[in-house]
């Protein structure tokens, strides 16, 4: 924070970029997932794996109960109250849920592929104690394979390595088996994308979007090596480019902060948001 | 060329690939399918963190037991079986001349 300090930049933090789109006066616009919305004549994404987000099952027709059944997170544990209740998964998210919720909910299914838990020894105790005095039913060696209910979810199908398939009745199914980095709202921004990576002009780090660069690991171009020297070198010449779209006309000469110092950070350069 | 060892990657449409495997670069099987580029991603980089690089071991070699990472990130992989292993955790070396893996399906 020290470093940045003298440059005076404003911050958004613990938020979500989930749109960018052009502003009617041609500049960009950033809209993030708390509604915060930021102007800018140059945007620079930065994003390194992208965000994470939760590993889904490939489970048939799964997106369509996105929200009327099957939720990735416990957002909030009341909307579970007195409700019938399935989990899947053996990681500590899944145990530490399925323990948390057992005694707040009408039914808790806990369902796991394998009958060992490799969560912590602790919750895997706690669990299993659960389950002894019929507060978790456990279904192991099966997983879930299917969803039913014409709009909003009623019964999930479980297929047992074993004992072959059954369905089960409720109103949540909610897979827990932790977060992978994907791109996330980025990659539907109209971005020029290769193999999950934005592609970039190593001129300048531009994108396919006049305005829009893409540093760090977020970018692929040939010989595109993921190291954070590369990184910085990126950024540094990237902002050369947008130097030129910020300040149309303006002649850029380039100088050696070790020797000059930083001039003109005496305004703050905070960027537009409202 | 006694450093290097020949291995077959069958992918995801069922066309094998013959890859031949530096074993004295320090190399795992992710990275060797990325530079043939193969469809795998590799996205963690090697950590046993994405799956993105889970393969069946299609061969009777002998491996190195998988680390309790390895283990814990095939736990809530998906499509997992018996033979599972994450591509980025195994070392190329010469015990694993004629190795044949095949590329698990991908998740999204």
């Amino acid at each position: 924070m020290q470093q940045i300090n003298p440059f005076r930049p404003g911050f958004s933090l613990g938020e979500r970029a989930e749109s960018l789109d052009r502003h009617p006066d041609g500049r960009w616009r950033i809209v993030t997932d708390r509604g915060h919305v930021h102007v800018a004549p140059a945007v620079f994404i930065a994003g390194g794996l992208g965000s994470f987000e939760p590993r889904k099952p490939p489970i048939e027709h799964i997106e369509q109960y996105e929200g009327k059944g099957v939720e990735y997170f416990v957002r909030n544990p009341e909307d579970f109250r007195g409700q019938r209740v399935v989990i899947a998964g053996g990681g500590d998210s899944a145990l530490d849920w399925a323990i948390y919720l057992a005694n707040e909910v009408r039914e808790l299914t806990l369902v796991h592929r394998r009958t060992e838990f490799r969560g912590a020894l602790d919750s895997v105790e706690k669990m299993q104690h659960l389950a002894q005095t019929g507060k978790i039913k456990l279904v192991t060696n099966a997983q879930v394979v299917g969803l039913k209910g014409p709009d909003r979810l009623e019964k999930i199908s479980v297929l047992h390595d074993t004992e072959g398939a059954f369905d089960l009745e409720t109103d949540y199914f909610l897979p827990l088996f932790g977060l992978t980095p994907k791109l996330g709202p980025i990659a539907d921004w109209g971005l020029a994308l290769d193999k999950g990576a934005i592609e970039v002009n190593t001129l300048d780090y531009s994108t396919n979007l006049s305005g829009v660069f893409a540093i760090g690991d977020i970018n692929t171009y040939p010989g595109k090596l993921k190291l954070i020297l590369c990184g910085f070198h990126e950024a540094t010449l990237a902002c050369q480019s947008a130097f030129n779209i910020v300040n149309p006309g303006k002649k850029l000469s380039f100088k050696y902060t070790t020797v000059t110092g930083i001039e003109g950070m005496e305004t703050p350069a905070i960027p537009a948001t409202s | 060329m006694s450093d290097t060892i020949q291995i077959t990657v069958i992918d995801r449409d069922n066309q094998p690939h013959q890859l031949e495997a530096p074993t004295d670069m320090g190399l795992n099987l992710m990275e060797l399918c990325k530079s043939y580029e193969l469809p795998v991603q590799g996205t963690c980089g090697g950590m046993a963190l994405c799956a993105s690089c889970h393969v069946y071991i299609r061969s009777n070699h002998a491996l190195p037991e998988p680390s309790d990472d390895e283990l814990a990130m095939l736990d809530s992989a998906f499509f997992v079986q018996e033979n599972s292993r994450l591509g980025c955790q195994i070392k190329l070396r010469d015990t694993l001349e004629g190795l044949e893996v095949q590329l698990a399906p991908e998740s999204v």
